[in-house]
């Protein structure tokens, strides 16, 4: 039964070492990523869009500190900082020297301005969240920037490394969507909207010199198209590859696939106040329906990893709770008629775009379909998501990955999409905010997981695997996603 | 002509506002805020009614509608939401893949169909006729995006004669970009060329059937007289009305092309636009599209008037 | 000459005799009926239940238990087929009904009448005509939501215009003829001389637009279902297969193989068929073979 799967692949490898005869001898500068989304403009600090920053951040833009491949603050712009003992005021010291692509000099009247700027009523930053402990911002010396803030925040330096807390400067701020001035290793150089943006070495970085001379983001825009674009050798890399193209991959010389994490936790979203989902029976009876292998098998090729809770795996407060509900069809069919519900109901499942919901989605309903909850699928691209789903709570059930790091408090938040009110909860992360000590975090954190767990809020599923794949012969690409980005400054041929 | 060239103007403005009407009324009940969806999930509500202001959304609809029909006219076609550059500018940088990719599309197609065509209804019962007519058969059947992908493991993985997909624009010299347009046109223009072969075939027949062709035979005209000076000039119309219906579908029909080969044509961009709710983006573009087609088939019908004399003074 | 007049090879009996002589009719009936059958077996039986979904067993290649394989999700390919056929007869055969029964009388109309008549009801069919057609049925999928029956009407509108204008091209064409101008003579009446005359005429032209607009209605099904904008799971599409089947073409071929030529078949069938029918209906054509 294997030989024709086999044949077929042997078919396909043969044909591919037929086709490559022509590598170059010198080591390679340039480089063609793809992208799956084109982003919308070219201005971390005025949009959400992920594919923002997976173009510009670290690359053409640079903040105080910076996310590092593995989701550690590093320092940046700000080669040290010191913190006053209570916490409310961090001194940044910024490198000298560091000029911006348009030439101007970068001094701390540039971070007061960009943080300003962030912070303004006005501003259209789209995580505002991330500056609003700031007090005040004040530039003691072109080299000295002074923040004070509010109360102490802990995640304060992590926040500052995010894409919308990039520093800009006031020439360039208004026309950053389009021609994206910053302080990288990589000046913009042209955008061929639909098509691709490219950009190229930055003369005079202040930093560590980069190997390519130019890196072209190609927007290819579903797995279909992404494949032959490899195996052509038009596209050399897929940092965000989707897990389903890679059986097509593996096997093949030419590539690596590299299975990194995320901080995407993929769950079954269910409306917490809907009838009769506001029953916790009724919850934990989906709970004990759903077979996270058979999911994780059909939507990410096997690659995610089972989540009981609301935390990726990786992450040190993360407590397995994937045994809390393990699947038990009789165990949930009696619970549905506890429930008074043993003839099933019919109920609605709002599925975005992406294929682990699309996929997911029908595995769930015929899951659900055996404890006779009848779902009916409803794809719905984003806008309507974040319209009906998201900001109305119009909507029974949804699948969709969070993939904000650290954001276990979304459950506390009130009038969230999930409608779930838990005082217990908001007590702990209430607690948790104004906590820095580590262990006492670590067990806070612990106890939100468990009553999430326990109350079956939502059906956590998996956390989203970060599949890349790209040429055996590029080295220095980021094997996780701490944050969606393609840091190039360490990417180069090794022939 | 020129009472019948006017009164065709006259008509085609008044399809123009209907059509502006319409496109507005959808729009308008399209679920989606387009402000939220560029802020993203975590967006704070302020920051959606700033953008919202700053993007005019909350004017009355009726404000709305003025002010866009008023700068269409004046050839004013609005900024995109999402891009942030005039919809005329985006517009102009897809038509310079579309255009050229529609009217080579084209010229193949027709290229293949009418010879084939032509050939096959002159011998008509031949093996030829049912040699090229089974293939035509097979070339409508096969779903044009299956096509595609067929093509791209073909030509571009296995041989690597050509790039699997996008376009490097035409600043990076014309040969590399009609390379990446050949095979979208090819798989584009197959299915496009088998129909009109069809059509060819078929409404030659149906006019060497007329009475006057057998007249022109019985007077001992040769054949290939009567089929290029009587037949195929009375066939025109119903290929020339499928010609004119393939060139609409192909400068803004060729969505799922465009997505297989990853083009930035204009389908994609309007269907990029759908999703993203970049409303003016979606508005401009298919009025446009709407303009080009309308003036397409003022060019058909009078074309039929110039075939045909008889069509310029209709009962 | 005119259709009114006695042909001897006009008759019930003789339209049979051609039909079975006809090649292409035999083998597009064939191949129709199959697709027809298969279509019509899954409303009461297919091998397996597409609804119940077996992971463990995805993406099997062709064997005796399932003839065509597993999916990419363990459904049975052979199940799905059928019920693909089901759905792609349905959506493209209502289209096409909406069509022509809107788009036949609205351009005959406007071919009779001439004049302010002609040129609202064209102007009006242009202007439907005049919207690209996906990317409208994608709009209207975008509003009122993707599934099968806006799948229906979206491609049934475009539809509408289509016919309008063969219609309208071909009755403008007869208009002038001789046995026309003699019926007017005679004194009928618009409305009575397209019944009586020029529909007969131009049934052939419609029956090629015709099968060309089923073979273009069961491709723009698969076309909208590839986008995933037709009929919604647990209901399988061909078109819908065929975008999961393309990101392991290398791996599974079996999954792109089998609803590719599934739609190749249908469509090249209901063209065969509607080929021979024209052949069969039209004696003047078929005389001169």
């Amino acid at each position: 039964m294997r030989h024709l799967r086999r044949f077929a692949f042997h078919l396909a490898a043969g044909l591919l070492v037929l086709a490559t005869g022509s590598a170059a001898l010198a080591a390679r500068t340039d480089l063609v990523i793809g992208l799956p989304l084109e982003p919308p403009h070219l201005d971390p600090t005025a949009g959400a869009a992920a594919a923002i920053d997976e173009v510009v951040y670290a690359n053409v833009f640079e903040g105080l500190t910076r996310i590092g491949p593995n989701g550690e603050v590093e320092p940046a712009l700000a080669e040290s900082w010191t913190i006053s003992d209570d916490g409310k005021t961090y001194t940044f010291k910024l490198h000298t020297g560091v000029k911006f692509h348009d030439g101007s000099e970068f001094s701390a009247e540039d971070v007061k301005f960009s943080l300003d700027r962030a912070r303004a009523d006005d501003s259209t930053n789209a995580q505002k969240g991330l500056f609003s402990a700031i007090e005040t911002v004040e530039a003691v010396d072109p080299a000295t920037v002074k923040v004070t803030l509010k109360n102490p925040q802990g995640s304060f330096l992590y926040n500052m490394g995010w894409g919308d807390a990039v520093i800009v400067a006031p020439e360039s701020a208004a026309t950053n969507k389009e021609k994206p001035i910053g302080t990288g290793p990589f000046k913009f150089d042209n955008w061929a909207k639909g098509s691709s943006v490219t950009l190229s070495k930055a003369d005079g970085y202040w930093g560590d010199p980069v190997f390519l001379d130019k890196a072209e983001f190609r927007i290819v825009p579903d797995a279909a198209a992404a494949i032959p674009a490899l195996l052509s050798g038009d596209v050399q890399a897929f940092p965000f590859f989707q897990p389903d193209g890679v059986a097509q991959i593996e096997g093949d010389p030419r590539f690596k696939v590299v299975i990194g994490s995320t901080e995407g936790e993929t769950i079954l979203s269910i409306n917490n106040k809907k009838k009769p989902f506001d029953n916790i029976k009724v919850r934990q009876a989906i709970a004990y329906a759903l077979d996270r292998k058979a999911i994780i098998d059909g939507a990410s090729a096997g690659l995610g990893q089972p989540i009981g809770s609301h935390m990726a795996p990786h992450n040190p407060a993360y407590v397995d709770l994937t045994g809390v509900y393990p699947h038990d069809v009789e165990k949930a069919k009696a619970l549905l008629k506890e429930a008074g519900l043993e003839k099933g109901f019919k109920a609605t499942l709002k599925l975005p775009p992406p294929s682990y919901a699309r996929l997911g989605g029908e595995i769930v309903a015929s899951q659900l379909r055996e404890i006779g909850i009848d779902l009916e699928i409803i794809p719905v691209e984003w806008a309507d998501w974040l319209e009906k789903v998201f900001k109305a709570k119009d909507y029974d059930m949804t699948i969709v990955s969070h993939t904000e790091p650290n954001d276990i408090d979304i459950y506390s938040r009130k009038d969230y999409y999930f409608n779930y009110d838990n005082p217990d909860f908001d007590k702990i992360i209430a607690e948790l905010d104004i906590t820095s000590d580590e262990a006492k975090r670590k067990e806070l954190l612990g106890q939100a997981q468990k009553i999430l767990a326990d109350d079956a809020v939502v059906g956590f599923l998996f956390e989203l695997p970060k599949v890349g794949v790209w040429d055996a012969k590029l080295e220095g690409m980021w094997e996780n996603a701490p944050i969606q980005a393609n840091d190039l400054t360490k990417v180069k041929w090794t022939e | 002509m020129t009472a019948y060239l006017l009164k065709r103007l006259a008509i085609a403005a008044l399809t123009l506002v209907a059509a502006s009407l319409m496109v507005f009324a959808v729009l308008e009940v399209l679920p989606g805020d387009p402000a939220r969806l560029m802020l993203g999930l975590n967006a704070s509500e302020d920051a959606v009614v700033a953008l919202r202001e700053q993007m005019g959304l909350d004017q009355p609809m009726i404000v709305r509608y003025l002010a866009w029909a008023g700068d269409m006219l004046r050839l004013d076609f609005g900024r995109s939401y999402t891009y942030s550059v005039p919809v005329i500018d985006l517009v102009a940088e897809r038509l310079v893949v579309s255009l050229p990719l529609a009217l080579i599309a084209l010229a193949l197609s027709t290229a293949i169909a009418l010879p084939v065509g032509l050939f096959a209804a002159a011998r008509r019962g031949s093996a030829g006729d049912t040699l090229s007519m089974g293939a035509a058969q097979v070339g409508v059947a096969v779903p044009n995006f299956w096509f595609a992908l067929l093509l791209i493991y073909v030509f571009a993985v296995w041989l690597r004669w050509v790039p699997a997909g996008g376009f490097p624009g035409w600043g990076a010299g014309a040969w590399p970009a009609l390379k990446a347009l050949m095979l979208p046109a090819v798989a584009l223009a197959l299915p496009q060329a088998a129909i009109l072969a069809r059509v060819t075939r078929s409404a030659l027949i149906e006019v060497l059937g007329e009475d006057y062709i057998r007249t022109a035979r019985a007077k001992g005209l040769p054949q290939s007289r009567v089929l290029w000076r009587h037949a195929l000039r009375n066939a025109l119309i119903p290929v020339l009305t499928i010609i004119g219906l393939q060139f609409a579908f192909l400068i803004a029909g060729t969505v799922i092309i465009e997505n297989v080969f990853y083009l930035p044509g204009l389908g994609r961009l309007i269907f990029q636009a759908i999703t993203q709710r970049d409303l003016i983006v979606v508005e401009s573009v298919v009025m446009l599209l709407v303009a080009a087609v309308i003036v397409v088939n003022l060019l058909v019908d009078l074309s039929y008037a110039l075939v045909d004399p008889r069509l310029r003074t209709p009962a | 000459m005119s259709l009114a007049a006695p042909d001897p090879s006009a008759g019930p009996a003789a339209a049979l005799r051609r039909a079975l002589a006809s090649r292409s009719f035999a083998v597009g009936l064939a191949i129709t009926l199959l697709v027809a059958a298969v279509a019509l077996i899954s409303l009461i039986w297919t091998p397996y239940d597409v609804t119940h979904l077996v992971v463990a067993d995805r993406m099997q290649p062709p064997s005796l238990a399932h003839p065509f394989g597993t999916d990419h999700l363990g459904r049975d390919v052979l199940s799905m087929i059928m019920l693909g056929a089901r759905n792609s007869i349905a959506v493209a055969l209502v289209a096409v009904a909406i069509g022509m029964g809107v788009g036949v009388p609205l351009g005959t109309f406007a071919a009779a009448r001439g004049g302010l008549a002609d040129e609202l009801l064209m102007r009006f069919s242009d202007l439907v005509f005049a919207f690209p057609a996906l990317l409208s049925a994608i709009m209207i999928t975008a509003i009122f939501g993707p599934g099968a029956v806006n799948a229906i009407i979206a491609i049934g509108i475009f539809n509408i215009p289509v016919f309008a204008r063969v219609a309208r091209a071909g009755a403008l064409s007869l208009w002038p003829r001789e046995f026309v101008l003699a019926a007017r003579a005679a004194g009928k009446g618009p409305t009575l001389i397209t019944v009586e005359h020029i529909l007969p005429n131009i049934t052939n032209l419609l029956l090629v637009q015709g099968t060309i607009q089923f073979a273009l209605g069961i491709l723009a099904e698969a076309g909208l279902s590839y986008l995933g904008l037709g009929a919604q799971p647990p209901m399988p599409s061909w078109g819908r297969m065929l975008f999961d089947a393309q990101t392991r073409m290398v791996v599974a071929p079996w999954l792109a193989i089998f609803p590719g030529t599934a739609i190749m078949l249908t469509v090249l069938g209901l063209n065969l068929l509607g080929d021979g029918l024209a052949d069969v209906l039209d004696p003047r054509l078929r005389r001169r073979r």
